[in-house]
């Protein structure tokens, strides 16, 4: 997989304390090993959102307050979120499990208390990752983004964690096999 | 400089001497954990995508089957079904059948397995409750869970630690859930994002350590990646005669660095309640008292312990559940079931007119037996009432004690536990 470095899309626009409970209700977990179900029924937990997922064009970009993701440890958290066709997520800031899960899948999250706070719903955004910039053509304004510790860059690059224990069981096998 | 207890921890599992807040580590893990909404993804991960053959270490790895089990329906048992088999095939050691485990944080505690001193994940948020036992814990993702099983380790971010110092003793009727929510109210769901909560302090001392694991299980209710607790008799006495491997205790350091201090009375503290629709929304009982419920729910990883029953029983002892109410108890864990059943709790509960169920999470996050429909009021002594926790988005759940549970079952109204029983009796408060 290779890591997009430029995404525009239209906005969706959430508040603070956005829980995984909202994002996908638990009633769903059925359908962990299924993304695109999943996608269906993303954010229908969040009051007046019922229905949300079906509204959004594969591409469009999701804005949130603080904390997104709070609340449970559950990956089909981001998994519907990116099901439902939202190619990143940009937030105030991020609950650490759903923060993991969006980096250890390999999926683009950026946080950017700028763009939280000036970004509204319908507007066209471009997100250039490598820069870690958001531009809202609809404002005309631009907002930057915080930058992540290199291993989570690598890591987002790479495609996620599977790649990664890929590459570090083969050395452990090169190494067993070395030593005969 | 020195390093806090959750420091330690970390440092020794990336094999360093030491490590600071915002390291990035690879750390060797103790103990790994994962139940039926978990286990399926990681297996397929850990299988399909990562191409790993077997997990790192079988024996410090527990699977329970709480969440959506007894299955709930046709897709849960699908779910069960690939647990059970990913459990038999990679030959996990700890792996608890329905009705012979319960919930994973009653559990692993119950069992011995989980340590002092150790590395400890879950593929669940609630993994935090741990650290009432001297170890650092937390939740993680199937992902995470995936490499866990591939590799026996993960990456960290080193948290800053904030400390939470209790002083004096916890008054009559109000228990560990009172105090954590009030400390929740006070910073927020946000308040230790990623931070690691160490407690300490002179209330501590007089808790028992299931209530310290309630303390602890809603950490991540305040956005902490872990809740820690110091090692001491209390610790040493629960772990005696129950820890599967030796363990070693981990101190903070006297000039271990806290990025901020948090001082609380526990005196001060008053019986309370999380009102919908966030942990976070504390308000003292007597705010609230006289607000009209439909269900009661006691149980949850939270405060379903064998302490938290016989409360709730010594509530209920001779009295009936209010008209119009249901109250649904659901035991953390098969020994507490079994022990609730020794000393006849469950008569108790029985002849007031609860539903008594078998172990599981079940109403907590909205699964079964007890899921909440539109406009329906609910008291419940778990851990989260965020919109749709337990059902319809437009629920409304209120988190309490059990006492106080126990008590607004019988008069239908959130009510203080005092007006249905004179004094809890000396031994059970």
């Amino acid at each position: 997989m290779s890591f997009p470095t430029v995404l525009r899309g239209k906005a969706w626009k959430f508040g603070a304390n956005i829980d995984t409970d909202q994002i996908i209700p638990a009633k769903y977990a059925i359908y962990s090993l299924d993304e695109k179900e999943l996608g269906k029924h993303a954010m229908e937990g969040v009051p007046g959102r019922d229905g949300w997922a079906p509204g959004v064009t594969q591409g469009d970009i999701l804005v949130a307050g603080s904390n997104f993701g709070c609340g449970s440890s559950r990956e089909i958290a981001p998994v519907a979120i990116r099901g439902a066709g939202i190619s990143l997520v940009i937030a105030d800031s991020y609950a650490r499990i759903f923060f993991r899960n969006a980096i250890n899948m390999g999926y683009p999250i950026l946080q950017s208390p700028q763009a939280a706070e000036g970004v509204q719903e319908g507007d066209e955004l471009e997100v250039d990752l490598e820069e870690g910039i958001v531009r809202n053509f609809t404002k005309g304004d631009e907002y930057r983004c915080e930058a992540f510790p290199t291993f989570m860059n690598e890591l987002l690059h790479m495609g996620g964690l599977v790649p990664w224990v890929r590459m570090r069981l083969e050395e452990r096998r090169r190494v067993a096999t070395a030593r005969g | 400089m020195g390093m806090t207890m959750t420091e330690k921890i970390l440092a020794r599992g990336a094999g360093r001497e030491s490590v600071r807040p915002g390291d990035l580590v690879l750390a060797k893990v103790d103990f790994a954990m994962g139940h039926d909404l978990t286990i399926p993804p990681a297996g397929k991960i850990m299988r399909e995508q990562m191409g790993a053959e077997k997990i790192w270490d079988p024996e410090r790895v527990a699977v329970t089957q709480d969440h959506f089990q007894p299955a709930k329906d046709a897709a849960s048992a699908t779910l069960g079904r690939l647990t059970r088999e990913f459990s038999r095939d990679m030959g996990i050691k700890w792996y608890f059948e329905v009705g012979q485990g319960g919930i994973c944080h009653t559990v692993l505690p119950e069992q011995g397995l989980v340590l002092p001193g150790e590395l400890v994940v879950g593929a669940d948020s609630h993994s935090c409750t741990y650290g009432a036992l001297n170890n650092f814990a937390t939740g993680i993702g199937s992902t995470d869970l995936a490499c866990v099983f591939a590799l026996g380790e993960l990456w960290f971010r080193v948290p800053e630690t904030l400390k939470f110092v209790y002083h004096n003793r916890l008054k009559e009727w109000v228990e560990a859930k009172d105090l954590i929510l009030y400390v929740i109210g006070q910073i927020g769901v946000d308040g230790a994002r990623s931070k690691a909560m160490e407690h300490t302090g002179e209330a501590l001392r007089h808790i028992d350590m299931e209530a310290r694991l309630t303390m602890t299980n809603m950490a991540i209710e305040a956005g902490a990646k872990n809740g820690i607790m110091e090692f001491d008799d209390v610790t040493k006495q629960y772990l005696d005669g129950r820890a599967k491997r030796p363990y070693t205790p981990v101190t903070s350091d006297p000039d271990a660095e806290y990025e901020k201090v948090f001082e609380f009375d526990a005196e001060k503290v008053e019986l309370g309640v999380a009102k919908p629709m966030s942990p976070d929304n504390y308000s003292p009982l007597s705010d609230v008292a006289g607000t009209r419920l439909d269900q009661v729910f006691i149980g949850s990883c939270t405060n379903s312990r064998i302490t938290d029953l016989r409360r709730a029983a010594a509530v209920l002892d001779g009295h009936k559940v209010a008209p119009g109410v249901r109250l649904i108890i659901t035991p953390s864990s098969h020994q507490v079931a079994i022990q609730a059943e020794k000393e006849g709790l469950i008569g108790i509960f029985l002849a007031s007119g609860a539903a008594w169920t078998t172990a599981t999470c079940g109403a907590c996050l909205g699964g079964h037996m007890g899921v909440l429909g539109e406009g329906e009021v609910c008291l419940s002594t778990t851990n989260r009432n965020f919109p749709g926790r337990m059902g319809h988005p437009k629920a409304l759940v209120y988190l309490s004690n059990p006492a106080v549970a126990a008590a607004s079952a019988v008069t239908g109204v959130i009510t203080h536990p005092r007006e249905v029983l004179k004094k809890m009796p000396a031994g059970i408060a």
